[in-house]
């Protein structure tokens, strides 16, 4: 059963328009909504959270109506902005202690789950500091945390990596996986890079121009390519002229070889070809099409 | 994996969850807070309760003298906060951008509406403490100004009743007398604070930066006071009594204190020109409109700054 579903969702602004005749479904799991800048996926978000009404069209979230049961989605949702939105002089604990407390949980309780969740996004003695001092990776962390707090059935992070360098892009996806997959809460993430979220989704939504795309698994997406990635310590180019020679389709890429797959055949003439040339096989593995060369096409 | 012997995994939260009003009540305390620089740094706390000190001064050498001097004259127990005027309009200046400003110039405001906390929700807890916390700075010498003056009172009885005094005991209040006179002036603090949270937060909002609304508040509040005593000084050596009663209107702490004087018998010499008798009503309804329509304005404010 869909946890977010709509029908014919139209936002136009003056001038502009967002959203035009949405109709999708995102099933439980963690889902990226993807599409470049201006594709409308931080609309999107913000008519789910009910901040905004549309032009038309209608939706359900958690099974509520965006139109009347607003109040009841709020409370089961958490949102991760894709802007700076924390107070400089307040040190992460007490900032995430409020919002628990403004999402309806115990004074006692906030405190404890913020503190749980603090630690579960990875920030530790530094939780006690000004957030006005942070890094951006640390802000990001807290940011998550906030929309994590209240224990929420469904979170929508907002371009969770922007502005992260490649190890805190690492560990955000890899918080969101595990979000997703310990946490056990629903993930709607937008991103404007199709690769990284490949990595962390179960299904992707794609639009663009505020229509759909496509939508659909990520297996599906990287089906095989009917292709052999092959990758040696040394010796690329020898093996590939090799392989070339007894009429196999090879060609370089990058530190490995893509082979094309005729049949068994093609996986005996690879390793004769290691053993002949006395070469370190790494790996050899089916390739796979990456989300981008899908969307490419 | 982090081999931490505390890492127990994601833990689910099935326990009590608040009614919305208690969530409301949490954020009106927080914003409360927030206004005397509480959960905040040192120096967030230095204006706020540094004015709250001066406020108390005239109540507590009020109590001084009579309890010294056993003289039955008083600090204006209604005028109280129209005197002090300049060091609410410090406030007024400090701690509305703390209030309305911060969250729209961080952008913090999108975190609440995301949550079961609306526009409306929010208007309300921010002008509930605001309202609060200038009704403190007023109500609190007030009311320790009238407890001492039970407490003297006494004293300045047996005083006057001394052969060759200089005062007669019917100069001094009755105790009765006293609890109305500062119960009037309850009503005038609570709608000094009502008119001036209102306009003031109203204002910071609209400023981008906290300096901005600081400046913006007090240029406010010199301008207009400059204006109607130019103005009213001009009326008044025209003999133009009645236009110059009416001028109290255009600016806050004036169009407060003419609504108290029209309706609760506050002194009429503590401001240049008393409003003309019988224009109470008016006044107290100009006070309504400032109120209402200022809520009204923020709420678009805030709204907007929560899409």
């Amino acid at each position: 059963m869909p946890i977010i579903t709509t029908r014919d969702l139209t936002m136009r602004f003056p001038g502009v328009t967002a959203l035009e005749s949405l109709s999708v479904g995102v099933e439980p799991g963690v889902t990226g909504l993807v599409g470049a800048n201006g594709a409308g996926k931080s609309t999107l978000i913000k008519i789910l959270l009910g901040l905004q009404r549309p032009t038309s069209g209608s939706a359900e979230v958690l099974g509520h109506d965006i139109a009347t049961g607003g109040a009841e989605i709020r409370r089961r949702v958490g949102f991760m902005p894709e802007y700076e939105c924390l107070l400089p002089d307040v040190t992460a604990t007490e900032f995430v202690v409020h919002l628990a407390r403004m999402s309806g949980l115990p004074s006692s309780a906030a405190r404890e789950r913020a503190a749980d969740v603090l630690r579960h996004v990875g920030l530790y003695e530094e939780r006690y500091r000004p957030m006005g001092g942070y890094s951006t990776g640390m802000r990001q962390k807290v940011k998550l945390a906030q929309a994590l707090v209240h224990d929420p059935s469904l979170v929508f992070l907002d371009e969770p990596t922007n502005g992260l360098d490649p190890r805190g892009r690492d560990e955000m996806l890899a918080l969101i996986r595990k979000v997703g997959a310990e946490f056990g809460i629903s993930v709607l993430v937008t991103s404007h890079l199709l690769g990284e979220l490949e990595r962390v989704c179960d299904n992707v939504v794609i639009i663009d121009g505020g229509k759909l795309l496509r939508s659909s698994a990520v297996a599906s997406f990287t089906e095989t390519s009917g292709m052999l990635v092959v990758e040696v310590e040394e010796g690329r180019d020898a093996l590939g002229a090799h392989l070339a020679e007894r009429g196999l389709t090879v060609q370089a890429d990058g530190r490995t070889l893509v082979v094309q797959l005729d049949g068994e055949e093609t996986y005996d003439a690879i390793r004769d070809g290691v053993v002949d040339l006395d070469l370190a096989l790494i790996r050899m593995e089916h390739g796979r099409h990456h989300i981008e060369e899908v969307f490419q096409r | 994996m982090s081999t931490a012997i505390h890492d127990i995994g994601y833990r689910h939260y099935d326990g009590p969850r608040q009614k919305h009003g208690q969530t409301v009540r949490a954020l009106y305390v927080h914003n409360l807070r927030t206004l005397f620089g509480l959960g905040r740094g040192g120096k967030a706390k230095v204006i706020p309760f540094a004015l709250l000190a001066m406020m108390m001064l005239p109540a507590l050498g009020d109590i001084a003298i009579k309890a010294v001097v056993k003289q039955p004259d008083s600090f204006p127990m209604q005028g109280y906060g129209y005197i002090l005027n300049p060091l609410i309009a410090i406030f007024l200046a400090a701690q509305a951008p703390v209030a309305a400003s911060r969250e729209i110039r961080y952008r913090t405001v999108p975190l609440y509406f995301s949550r079961p906390v609306g526009p409306r929700d929010f208007v309300a807890a921010k002008f509930g403490a605001f309202t609060t916390a200038l009704l403190l700075l007023t109500a609190l010498p007030m009311t320790v100004m009238h407890i001492g003056f039970l407490l003297t009172r006494q004293g300045i009885v047996e005083a006057a009743s001394q052969p060759g005094a200089f005062r007669d005991v019917s100069e001094i209040p009755t105790v009765m007398e006293a609890t109305r006179e500062w119960a009037f002036g309850l009503i005038g603090a609570l709608l000094l604070a009502l008119v001036l949270s209102s306009f003031a937060l109203l204002v910071a909002a609209y400023m981008p930066r906290r300096g901005f609304g600081i400046a913006a508040v007090i240029a406010l509040y010199l301008v207009s006071n400059a204006v109607v005593g130019i103005a009213q000084g001009i009326a008044l050596t025209r003999s133009a009594y009645d236009l110059a009663g009416w001028l109290n209107l255009f600016t806050p702490f004036n169009l407060v204190y003419g609504t108290q004087v029209a309706l609760f018998k506050a002194d009429g010499g503590v401001i240049a020109a008393p409003p003309p008798s019988g224009t109470g009503i008016f006044f107290l309804l100009f006070c309504v409109i400032i109120v209402a329509g200022s809520l009204a304005a923020l709420h678009a404010r805030f709204r907007k700054a929560g899409a």
